[in-house]
């Protein structure tokens, strides 16, 4: 057993789920796999989707996975850190915005 | 960006023997990987057989301008080992009378020999169908000796392959040294003006990508067309195919993933991508490797690696390609970069 939560070697396991549970495994690698096809998006637009996806929800293998995978098809760190930021943008966003319950909340209190 | 040939440094991987030690033990000796015979025999290619000789692989020689850091010959300007006129003379006798169609010189930059035209001039006489020179673009710009290459290459219709790791300045020149780029867009837009690269042009012009870093090359087709898109976008530049080569875990490259602490992920992303279809199709079935002194071996990656023909044909002084093609393709751990997703060779995927 790991002292820690997060090894990367980890990540090469990520398929052994299905050992445990052929079935849902299966239908989810399947899935998954599907999803990263070309299609209305290209691969390499879902790339980046999945990059800012991987930051938001602070996944680390995740993001070790979707920066090589941007790599490899060519994507530049810039683009990379754009994809980033427009994670960051919506996270922040989804913060603020509440910020208009507060003021809602704040002004019905209010005499 | 490295600066010397690991030669030059006296490194250990240097030496051909301690890089299969590497490629034989480790993750692979205690089990955690699959040895590659043992993938490949799975699906009844071992031992791995030649099919029709197709391509002969003439290395001219380990010189370089650049000094790649991925490069997987070790070349560099301070590489001495040259093809002498007197192996090419015999190279010449093999190719008047070869069954391959295909005759691909590379090196080093195989330009810097200086026997490189006249050999050049030899071989084109003999009427190979497909001739090819692996130019790293920038020699072509290196001195004035070399400017009318360009000319030179179309006179005897050669097919030009040549690397570009990316249509980007930051990612070619950090991994082909500084100022790469910009020699190499020139050199491209020297070779469109001549009409190499064009659409419909016979003057075929292909690039080479290899990925800048421990990871493996995406979808050629999906690379190709970023990379049409973005060279004629900025620079209005035109050329044939792209050929996404993976990089093979040996010499500089190998030093690289070590040093960098990639090595284990490496071998598992290629032994993860193995792809049994690609075994077929792998090139050293179809190719003949012959080193700047002569000797014969299954493809480049084999002779740096000092791997010579199983086969008593051992030297291109005793060529027959009859007992040549009768042999076993020696094997070991880097030709899983071989048969990696859509499978690699000198002329791109295979499978």
């Amino acid at each position: 057993m790991a002292d820690s939560y997060y090894d990367p070697k980890d990540l090469r396991k990520f398929g052994k789920i299905t050992e445990w549970s052929e079935e849902l495994g299966s239908k989810f690698f399947d899935y998954y796999g599907k999803v990263f096809e070309e299609g209305a998006l290209s691969a390499r637009e879902k790339s980046l989707i999945a990059l800012a996806v991987a930051h938001t929800e602070k996944c680390p293998y995740c993001i070790d996975a979707y920066t090589k995978d941007g790599l490899q098809r060519g994507i530049t760190k810039e683009e990379m850190m754009e994809a980033v930021h427009v994670g960051a943008a919506i996270k922040s966003g989804a913060v603020l915005v509440h910020g208009v319950q507060m003021m809602n909340k704040h002004d019905k209190l209010s005499m | 960006m490295a600066t010397k040939s690991l030669q030059a440094k006296g490194e250990d991987l240097a030496i051909a023997n301690k890089q299969l030690e590497i490629l034989n033990g480790g993750i692979f000796a205690d089990g955690e990987l699959p040895y590659f015979k043992d993938n490949i025999a799975k699906i009844g290619h071992f031992p791995l057989r030649p099919k029709k000789l197709e391509i002969l692989q003439i290395n001219v020689g380990y010189m370089c301008n650049q000094v790649c850091e991925h490069c997987h010959v070790d070349a560099g300007p301070d590489r001495k080992e040259i093809m002498t006129r007197e192996t090419m003379q015999q190279c010449l006798e093999v190719i008047k009378n070869t069954g391959a169609h295909t005759l691909d010189l590379t090196g080093g930059a195989p330009e810097m020999n200086p026997d490189f035209r006249w050999f050049v001039e030899e071989a084109a006489k003999a009427g190979i169908k497909d001739f090819i020179v692996r130019s790293n673009l920038t020699i072509i710009r290196a001195n004035k000796k070399y400017y009318d290459l360009p000319d030179f290459f179309k006179k005897h219709n050669v097919h030009v392959i040549s690397s570009m790791p990316h249509y980007t300045r930051g990612k070619t020149d950090k991994q082909r040294g500084d100022g790469v780029f910009d020699k190499s867009i020139k050199a491209l837009q020297e070779l469109n003006d001549r009409g190499y690269g064009m659409p419909g042009s016979d003057l075929r012009l292909d690039l080479v990508y290899n990925p800048s870093g421990a990871f493996l090359p995406g979808d050629q087709m999906a690379l190709e067309a970023d990379f049409k898109k973005a060279l004629k976008e900025d620079f209005n530049i035109d050329f044939h195919n792209l050929f996404a080569i993976t990089n093979l875990p040996i010499a500089r490259f190998l030093d690289y993933l070590i040093a960098s602490g990639n090595y284990e992920d490496y071998m598992y992303a290629l032994v993860e991508a193995y792809n049994p279809s690609a075994v077929a199709n792998v090139m050293c079935t179809n190719t003949i490797s012959i080193s700047w002194d002569g000797w014969l071996y299954d493809c480049d990656f084999n002779q740096m690696l000092d791997l010579k023909v199983a086969s008593k044909i051992k030297h291109i002084k005793d060529y027959n390609e009859d007992i040549l093609n009768d042999r076993n393709i020696i094997i070991s751990q880097h030709c899983y970069g071989c048969t990696a997703g859509a499978g690699s060779s000198c002329q791109g995927t295979v499978a």
